[in-house]
């Protein structure tokens, strides 16, 4: 749906200085432009709970971070993520691969897309779902709403199709 | 097996540690850390915490932070959570940060259950890529070469084996999150001469 050089440069736009992030075979591809960004820092961790440890000590040192997993990664995350998003209070923002929402023939019987949805709802998440390449300035438009208002915010991307 | 007493072990960090480091502390650290006198601005006592993040939490304070020197004290059971973090710190190699592993072998705030096997967090530091690895099983010797450790060029990693404390309850919270993660912030935010 986007270019690894158009989401590089739309994290440095709004300010991201740090990507914390799990590679998956749509988020993955965009590694190498954001690693690749004068503007960013890609930070690769070995599973997703730490993802939200590591943002958690950037943004407390005066970093902007985001993460970027895949939602089976938000599912390992809970206990990192609810103690730094909720004991905390850490503002953190992420962006979420929603595996095999554009094409749910791939995988039959997986249910990410059961639970996806309703376990950003119940992290409390203020997040959006981005279905289409047309949806890209409203990326950016809700980091900065979250930003403005510090709270923990998110973008879910579809996946399933290149 | 040889051990120490974790608060004598902590100590030397204690004597250590520079104005401008900062030192995490989870779980039984945190307890015996707060029990040593009063908490420094830039003393960050991870209670609450999510258990094995006080390693990668500290990771993230030092890549924002790469002048300061961030000391993240962890236990044995805690690192098994998350023993991959071994791997992070060692990939993304920051200069500024010490790993110190705490190992008595129990899980201790829970009633001093045994952890799982008998790793050798050592050798598991070193074949993660940690360049810089330590262990010290006597007082005498952390006494007299945890100077040199603690200075050494990072990512470091230190396992101290401690002797385990039956009965020792988990560490009380030092206050409310919001504004000790403030505070910590704002600490944080000071230059580093």
């Amino acid at each position: 749906m986007f270019s690894g050089p158009q989401i590089a440069d739309f994290l440095a736009d709004v300010g991201i200085t740090h990507v914390v992030a799990v590679a998956d075979s749509t988020l993955g591809p965009w590694h190498p432009a954001i690693a690749a960004h004068p503007q960013l820092r890609l930070v690769r961790v070995c599973r997703e709970g730490e993802a939200w440890a590591v943002a958690g000590g950037l943004y407390l040192g005066g970093a902007t971070p985001l993460v970027l997993i895949q939602c089976t990664g938000l599912f390992e995350s809970g206990d990192a993520l609810r103690n730094m998003v909720h004991d905390w209070k850490l503002p953190l923002f992420c962006m979420i691969g929603y595996r095999s929402y554009l094409n749910q023939d791939t995988l039959p019987g997986d249910t990410c897309l059961e639970f996806t949805e309703p376990l950003m709802d119940a992290w409390r998440f203020d997040w959006r779902l981005i279905k289409s390449p047309d949806q890209f300035d409203e990326m950016g438009v809700h980091y900065r709403h979250c930003a403005a208002a510090r709270t923990s915010g998110g973008l879910v991307i579809a996946e399933g199709r290149a | 097996m040889t051990a120490m007493p974790m608060h004598e072990a902590l100590q030397v960090i204690r004597e250590t540690r520079a104005a401008t480091d900062v030192v995490v502390t989870s779980m039984g650290t945190a307890r015996e850390w707060m029990a040593m006198g009063p908490l420094e601005a830039l003393d960050w006592v991870f209670v609450p915490s999510a258990m094995g993040a006080a390693p990668p939490f500290g990771l993230g304070v030092a890549l924002a932070q790469p002048a300061r020197r961030v000391i993240a004290c962890n236990g044995d059971g805690s690192t098994l959570m998350s023993l991959g973090t071994l791997v992070t710190i060692a990939s993304e190699a920051p200069e500024n940060l010490v790993l110190v592993i705490f190992d008595n072998g129990v899980y201790e705030v829970t009633g001093a259950q045994p952890s799982p096997g008998q790793a050798d967090f050592a050798a598991l530091a070193r074949a993660s890529g940690i360049g810089a690895v330590y262990r010290f099983s006597e007082i005498g010797a952390w006494r007299a070469g945890g100077r040199d450790a603690l200075n050494a060029r990072g990512p470091v990693c230190i396992v101290l084996d401690v002797e385990p404390m039956p009965g020792a309850r988990g560490p009380k919270s030092p206050g409310p999150t919001i504004a000790r993660a403030k505070q910590f912030a704002d600490a944080l935010s000071q230059p580093v001469p």
